[in-house]
C-alpha cells in the first residue's frame, strides 16, 4: 500500500513526463520562460525552508546555486568518460543517469558548502546573518572569477544541454514534496519551533543549532540542483549571473509569496518570473496610449511599482497565513 | 536515604561584581513537590536558569540523578529529564494547540531526517503514536476542544496549562514551573493548585515551583526554600516557613514594634 503523498508525487511525475513530450510544440520563447519558472520554483521553495520555516535570513542563495551550477557543469564536461561507460544502457537511459548524477553532485557540492558556511555563521541572527550570507555569495563569485579552469570571469560554456521540461519540473516536484514532508512531520516541526521561539525550543529538547544548519544545508542542496539545471539549460554560466541581485530576486519571491507557505512561494516564483515578461508584452501593445507606452518601455519601473503595491496590499505575502513576528528577546 | 533527584551544591553565580546567587544548597527528591520563594530580585529565576542551562554556575555543582548538568546546553538538560515552563508564556505562536504539544515529542523521535524527507513507514507509525499520546495529554487537561485552534487564541489560563502540557510531553522526571500563578485571579489560582497537585500525582514526577504567590506555594509545597539577595535564608515545610523570623523580615521588613505575621 503506497501512501497518499507518494501517490501524488508519482502522479505529478507521470503528468510532467507526459507534458514534456509536447514541449516541442511550445515556442522557444515560452519554453524558455517555462523552464525559468521551474528553476525559480526550486530556488524559492528551498530558500523558504531557511527564510520562511526556520525564520533565519539568508541572502546568499544565488551563491549556493552557482556552486551547484559549476559543480554539475564540471561533472558533465570533465567526466564524459563515465557517460561512455554507461552507453551500453542505451542513449536515453545513459544520459538520464549521467545527468541525474551530475545534478546530485551539484546539489551535494552546494549542500556541503551550505554546511561549511552554516556552522559558523548560524550563531548570528537576523540582519547579521543576512550580511554574512551576502558576503559569502560575493566570496563565491570572486573565487570563481579567479579560477581559470572554470573560465574565470569569461564564464563557462556547457556543451551538454540536458535540461528539459521533464528534469526541471520533476526536480521542482521532488523539492516541494520533500519540503512539505519535512515541515509536516514531528521532525520538521523543529524548524518551526526555531522560528517561533528559540528559547522555548531548546527547553523542549530541540537542538536549535542543528536545525538551523540542517535547514541551511538542505536549502543549499536544492539550490545546487537548481544551479545544475540552469547550467545545462542556458549552456553558459558566468559568475556575474549569480550575484547579489539574483539572491534578492529569490528572497523577493519568498516574501511576496508568503514566508512559511510552500504554496505561496511557488506562486510567488511563478508570478515574479512571468511578470517582467508580461510587462514586455504590454509595452509592445500598439493600443497603449503614447505616454503610457513610454513608461512601460522601461518595464522595470512598473515592475517595481507592482511589487510595492503588492507588498502594501498584502504585507504577509500572497499566501502568508503565518504571522510574522520579530523577536525582541 | 536514597540519592536526591536534583542536587544543588554550593551553587554560586556571579555577574560581574554582583553575586546573584551565592552558595545555594538545595535538593529535590523523586516525586517531591518543592517550592522556591523570595522577594523580587532575590534570584529565583536565576536559579531556574542555572538548573535549565541558560546560565553556567560560577562555582558549585548541579547534579541530576547523580550526574552533573551544570552549564550543559538547555536542550541536553531537557533530554536528561528536566522540563520547564516560562514566567512570560513562550508557546510556539504560529502553531496550533495540537502542534505545540506534538513539537515537544521531537527529541524522542527514533526516526531521523531520512524518514522525514521520504515519509518512511517507520516515521508514519511513530507519528500516529505521537498523535495519540498528544491527544491524550490534551484530553487530560481539558484542552482537546481547542486542538486545532491557534495557541495564541487561548485565554491566559489555558495558555499556561498548554505550556505545562507541552513540558509534560517531553516525559520529564522533574518539571520546573516559573511563576505559574502570575497574572491569575484567585479562582484561577485555586484551579492551578489543584492542577499542579494532579500533575505531580498523575505523572509521578517531581515539581519545583518558583512562585511569588504565598497562598499557592504554602498550599501545595511539601518543602520550601526561601531566597533573599541570592542567599537561602530558610528551608522547611510550609508551617515552619510561615513563622520563620528571617522570612518575615525579608518579606515585610522589620518595624520597631513587633511585627505580626500574616
Amino acid at each position: 500500500m503506497i501512501e497518499r503523498t507518494k501517490v501524488i508525487l508519482l502522479a505529478a511525475l507521470v503528468v510532467i513526463f507526459a507534458a514534456s513530450r509536447f514541449s516541442s510544440h511550445i515556442g522557444p520563447y515560452y519554453y524558455d520562460i517555462t523552464l525559468s519558472i521551474g528553476i525559480n520554483v526550486i530556488l524559492a521553495v528551498s530558500l523558504n525552508l531557511v527564510n520562511g520555516y526556520t525564520g533565519q535570513f539568508s541572502l546568499g542563495h544565488a551563491g549556493f546555486m552557482s556552486v551547484g551550477a559549476y559543480a554539475a557543469a564540471c561533472f558533465t564536461t570533465f567526466l564524459t568518460g563515465f557517460l561512455h561507460l554507461l552507453s551500453p544502457l542505451g542513449n536515453f537511459v545513459s544520459t538520464s543517469v549521467f545527468f541525474g548524477l551530475a545534478l546530485f553532485a551539484g546539489g551535494l557540492a552546494a549542500g556541503i558548502t551550505g554546511l561549511l558556511v552554516g556552522i559558523p555563521s548560524l550563531r548570528l541572527k537576523g540582519d547579521y546573518l543576512a550580511i554574512v550570507t551576502l558576503g559569502f555569495g560575493e566570496i563565491i563569485k570572486v573565487i570563481i572569477e579567479n579560477v581559470d579552469a572554470l573560465g574565470g570571469a569569461r564564464g563557462l560554456s556547457v556543451d551538454a544541454g540536458y535540461t528539459n521540461l521533464f528534469w526541471v519540473y520533476a526536480m521542482a516536484a521532488i523539492t516541494i514534496y520533500v519540503v512539505l514532508n519535512l515541515v509536516n512531520s514531528t521532525y520538521g516541526r523543529g524548524f518551526l519551533t526555531v522560528r517561533d521561539d528559540e528559547i522555548a525550543a531548546e527547553a523542549m529538547g530541540i537542538n536549535t543549532t542543528k536545525y538551523k544548519v540542517l535547514a541551511f544545508s538542505l536549502a543549499a542542496f536544492f539550490a545546487g540542483i537548481a544551479g545544475g539545471l540552469y547550467a545545462h539549460f542556458k549552456q553558459y554560466i558566468n559568475p556575474e549571473g549569480f550575484g547579489f541581485l539574483r539572491s534578492v530576486d529569490i528572497v523577493t519571491m519568498v516574501i511576496l509569496g508568503g514566508m512559511g507557505s510552500t504554496a505561496g512561494v511557488t506562486i510567488g516564483a511563478i508570478v515574479l518570473t512571468i511578470l517582467p515578461e508580461w510587462l514586455r508584452a504590454v509595452a509592445d501593445n500598439p493600443a497603449l496610449p503614447h505616454w503610457l507606452a513610454g513608461l512601460m518601455a522601461n518595464r522595470m519601473i512598473p515592475y517595481s511599482l507592482l511589487l510595492i503595491i503588492m507588498m502594501l496590499a498584502r504585507p504577509q505575502g500572497l499566501f502568508g497565513g503565518v504571522r510574522l513576528k520579530r523577536k525582541t528577546a | 536515604m536514597s540519592e536526591p533527584l536534583l542536587d544543588l551544591r554550593d551553587v554560586t553565580v556571579q555577574f560581574g561584581g554582583l553575586k546573584a546567587v551565592s552558595a545555594f544548597n538545595f535538593s529535590i527528591n523523586h516525586r517531591e513537590l518543592a517550592g522556591l520563594i523570595g522577594p523580587n530580585g532575590a534570584g529565583k529565576t536565576t536559579i531556574f536558569n542555572l538548573i535549565t542551562g541558560v546560565y553556567r554556575p560560577t562555582s558549585g555543582a548541579i547534579l541530576f540523578e547523580g550526574k552533573s548538568v551544570g552549564g550543559k546546553k538547555p536542550y541536553l538538560i531537557t533530554k536528561r529529564g528536566i522540563a520547564r515552563t516560562f514566567q512570560n508564556i513562550r508557546l510556539f505562536a504560529s502553531m496550533t494547540v495540537f502542534d505545540n504539544v506534538r513539537a515537544a515529542f521531537n527529541m524522542h523521535l527514533r526516526h531521523g531526517i531520512s524518514h522525514a524527507l521520504w515519509r518512511g513507514k517507520g516515521l508514519r507509525t511513530e507519528e500516529v503514536h505521537i498523535e495519540r499520546e498528544a491527544g491524550e495529554l490534551l484530553e487530560i487537561f481539558h484542552l482537546e476542544q481547542f486542538r486545532d485552534a491557534a495557541c495564541t487564541s487561548l485565554c491566559y489560563g489555558d495558555q499556561r496549562r498548554l505550556e505545562i502540557v507541552r513540558a509534560l510531553a517531553t516525559h520529564p522526571k522533574l518539571i520546573l514551573l516559573d511563576e505559574p500563578a502570575a497574572g491569575m485571579n484567585p479562582t484561577e489560582k485555586t484551579e492551578l493548585m489543584e492542577l499542579i497537585r494532579f500533575v505531580q500525582k498523575k505523572f509521578e514526577i517531581a515539581v519545583l515551583l518558583v512562585e511569588h504567590d504565598m497562598r499557592v506555594v504554602m498550599g501545595i509545597c511539601q518543602r520550601i526554600a526561601v531566597l533573599d539577595y541570592g542567599i537561602k535564608i530558610a528551608e522547611g515545610p510550609a508551617n515552619e516557613i510561615k513563622h520563620n523570623e528571617a522570612v518575615i523580615r525579608a518579606y515585610l521588613g522589620v518595624d520597631d514594634e513587633a511585627p505580626s505575621p500574616t
